[in-house]
């Protein structure tokens, strides 16, 4: 157990550190003072509504990547999540505001839409890679350039966009429809969707790792050959895998539009898909890992604005975002290979048909 | 995991990874180029007949043409990239990332000397985005796609960074860079001026061709002929040479080169570098192309990923990523030179291919082939025929679709290299 954990503990903290060395550096050659960025984004936690805005932050990046995990599972890189979840945002906002229910059916009615709608925007390439053989990355990041020029298009004023102030939006979502947070006072205001993001979360877990589904999905992404042999329908799980991707990744936008913008806006957050993929793959697509993971995410992202104001380009934090996730990878594997070599050599003295003295050689 | 997975029951579909089948014999009446230049004539035609029976002459004009070749060339460099990096068995998702770099140092390396210098700093920011995806991948065995998708996250956290450190003070704004030096353009002396005269008769197809043709030797580049000698280079060098067999042998089977001594991590190396250069040189032909000539945040607008679907409908071949690119550059340029009506009217010229289509299909007596066909260009004409213009906000988007389109229609005859993606541990092959 303890070695267990200490194997998958490992590889993330080496890669923060690792990360946050690089990231000292580049500060150091661009002449500016690491400890002075350091103290400053941890400082900021305390000010203002900085808490509850990364609480919320966290929500929306757990929830974006479980979607990119579902399809990690799978050995599928749902890139279009970015795409997804704009389509999923818009058209639950439209049908939204259309509608008028009692206030929790409402709410499920636009959540269900934006689900459906974000699993629409990834059917087209899990049909074109079940059936053409294209590849998913190609696919949907296609998919996202067309998924911001429809977005583009639908709330052009003469579709369904109004004006409200100087921004365009779709009609505001009326009460029924929204979700009331829990409000801090002057500390800002936990969207009720936060709660969404711990039960995908609670869900997600326990489909991977509980359901025959889950083990199905789980085995197709190990071996494919392996599974297909065990009567699992590749093709099927492609798209069952795509399109829960999508549906989850429907979702990303609903806490911010439920629980702040009451509409889609010209202003709708951009980015959670493509952080999406580095979270889920600091947090090995784990339940608590992803959780961790859309924390320091949050921390980070966070953070830029603290530090504009005392003088360092905000920009650090993205390359210490990129950093994270190539450093995180390198130390996995390298993690493996160690843990690898170390389990051939106790098999090796297990089985007494390993020289000790030739372990070394054995072991690279 | 190759970009483009071949289904099993596809005569090259690759053995479990390794070129354990015999490639069947091709049965190809006509050398390569040949079929380019069949390709080079319908187009022409098609686009000819289109721009005449709708009456939207800038389909075929010089503007057009030199637009295509403007916004074609970053394309066609990233493709390039591409073809280095996966016919070594490197999947290069992280092109965009490189191409990002690229256009960075091309602003860079213009302010600080000419315009040659651009090309170089580009290549080199280039490089050493190459350089960190090979050491990802091939030294530490990382996912290329996992690797990729990283260096274009940092790609564009660097440039921005240096950006907001380096332009800022210099241009006053964070996003962009000031306005570099850009090539001389030269003009063919006589032919160009002719082939105006052509062009302004507005007879048909004649005047087309003219029109194209004109777009080609005014106002050329030097990043044109420097893409066009690449090309050819690439080719050379991979298919025509001993160093280009072995890097080759990389993607299709290394555990087989590294038996025959082939250092199969060098290989890859030099290909994921030359790659990044590659897509680093596509950045500055960005950078030197546009109009003021800048480097700007989000100027790259996933060209770098269209490279890769060029070089996939290009078969990972050199003159099939030059069709490709061509194509993108074309339906990116068309927005730029003429208004929505004219990109709709491409609609047609989706009609009159699909039409094309039934017939061939008919001819080989591939009946569901030949009725989908027509069901497409019956749907697409309705689209037309009902439509004045596509929505201006769909416009930037073209490309994208027709990327789409092309790839859903061709994916299935393509043969990637065989080990394209598959992770290699020197010694440990079976």
């Amino acid at each position: 157990m303890i070695a267990k954990l200490r194997s998958s503990l490992l590889a993330p903290v080496l890669a923060i550190v690792v990360s946050a060395l690089l990231c000292a550096l580049i500060l150091l050659l661009s002449g500016a003072n690491p400890i002075d960025a350091l103290s400053v984004m941890i400082s900021q936690v305390g000010e203002g509504q900085v808490a509850v805005d990364i609480v919320n932050s966290t929500a929306i990046y757990m929830i974006a990547s479980i979607a990119a995990a579902i399809g990690f599972q799978m050995n599928l890189l749902n890139i279009g999540i970015e795409g997804q979840y704009r389509i999923g945002a818009l058209v639950a906002a439209i049908v939204g505001s259309s509608i008028v229910l009692p206030a929790p059916l409402h709410w499920i009615v636009i959540l269900i839409v934006a689900m459906v709608a974000g699993a629409l925007w990834a059917l087209l390439p899990a049909i074109l890679k079940v059936t053409r053989g294209v590849h998913e990355v190609l696919s949907t990041i296609m998919m996202n350039a067309i998924a911001f020029g429809l977005a583009a298009y639908l709330i052009r004023r003469d579709q369904f966009g109004i004006l409200i102030g100087n921004n365009v939006s779709t009609e505001p979502i009326p009460d029924s429809g929204l979700v009331p947070g829990i409000s801090l006072g002057d500390r800002g205001t936990v969207f009720g969707l936060v709660f969404l993001a711990v039960l995908a979360a609670a869900l997600y877990g326990m489909t991977m790792n509980r359901t025959r589904f889950g083990f199905e999905l789980r085995a197709s992404g190990l071996s494919p050959t392996a599974a297909s042999a065990g009567g699992v329908n590749a093709k099927r799980m492609i798209v069952i895998a795509l399109l829960s991707s999508g549906a989850i990744a429907g979702l990303i936008g609903m806490p911010e539009i439920l629980g702040r913008d009451h509409a889609y806006t010209l202003n709708f957050t951009a980015g959670y898909g493509f952080a999406a993929l580095g979270i889920a793959l600091l947090g090995r697509n784990h339940p608590v890992g992803i959780a961790f993971g859309s924390l320091l995410w949050a921390f980070l992202e966070k953070s830029k604005s603290a530090l504009d104001n005392v003088g360092v380009p905000r920009e650090i934090a993205t390359i210490m975002e990129g950093l994270i996730v190539l450093s995180v990878v390198i130390s996995y594997e390298v993690v493996k290979r160690f843990d690898q070599a170390a389990e051939q050599r106790r098999v090796g003295r297990a089985l007494g048909t390993v020289d000790p003295a030739v372990l070394p050689e054995a072991a690279k | 995991m190759s970009m483009v997975e071949v289904q099993p029951g596809i005569p090259n579909a690759p053995g479990g990874g390794a070129m354990t089948m015999p490639a069947p014999a091709q049965r190809r009446t006509l050398p390569a180029w040949a079929w380019f230049m069949i390709g080079v004539v319908a187009v022409v035609g098609v686009l000819s007949m289109t721009s005449y029976l709708t009456d939207q002459p800038a389909l075929t004009s010089s503007s057009t043409m030199q637009n295509t070749v403007t916004l074609g060339l970053p394309i066609l460099l990233c493709g390039l990239g591409g073809i280095w990096s996966e016919r070594s068995g490197m999947i290069n998702i992280g092109l965009e990332g490189m191409m990002i770099l690229g256009t960075w140092g091309a602003a860079f390396g213009g302010l600080h000397g000419g315009p040659w210098m651009s090309v170089l700093v580009g290549a080199l920011m280039g490089a050493l985005g190459g350089l960190l995806h090979a050491v990802a991948t091939v030294t530490f065995g990382v996912n290329h796609i996992v690797s990729g998708v990283a260096i274009n996250l940092l790609g564009a956290g660097i440039t921005k960074y240096l950006s907001t450190l380096i332009f800022e003070p210099l241009s006053s704004n964070p996003r962009d860079s000031p306005p570099v030096e850009q090539f001389d353009t030269y003009s063919v002396p006589g032919l160009s001026d002719w082939l105006g005269d052509l062009e302004a008769q507005q007879r048909v197809v004649i005047s087309d061709v003219a029109g194209l043709l004109r777009g080609l030797v005014t106002k050329v580049s030097p990043v044109l002929v420097l893409s066009i000698l690449l090309v050819v280079l690439t080719y050379v060098v991979l298919w025509r040479t001993r160093f280009g067999l072995r890097l080759r042998s990389c993607g299709e089977n290394p555990v087989a080169s590294e038996s025959l001594g082939v250092n199969v991590y060098l290989y890859k190396y030099l290909a994921v570098v030359a790659s990044g250069a590659l897509a680093g040189i596509g950045g500055a032909a960005l950078v030197l192309g546009s109009s003021p000539s800048i480097y700007s945040e989000g100027q790259t607008a996933n060209r770098g990923f269209i490279g890769l679907a060029a070089m996939i409908f290009g078969n990972w071949r050199p003159v099939g990523t030059l069709a490709g690119s061509t194509l993108f550059g074309y339906s990116d340029g068309l927005r730029l030179s003429s208004g929505p009506e004219t990109v709709h009217a491409l609609l047609y010229s989706a009609v009159i291919v699909a039409g094309l289509i039934v017939v061939w299909q008919l001819f080989r007596r591939r009946w569901t082939g030949a009725g989908l066909a027509a069901a497409g260009a019956i749907v697409v004409y309705v689209l037309y025929f009902f439509t004045d213009e596509l929505p201006t906000e769909f416009l930037p988007y073209t490309p994208h679709i027709i990327t789409l389109v092309v790839l859903a229609l061709a994916a299935q005859r393509l043969r990637p290299p065989a080990a394209d993606g598959m992770p290699y541990r020197r010694g440990e092959g079976d």
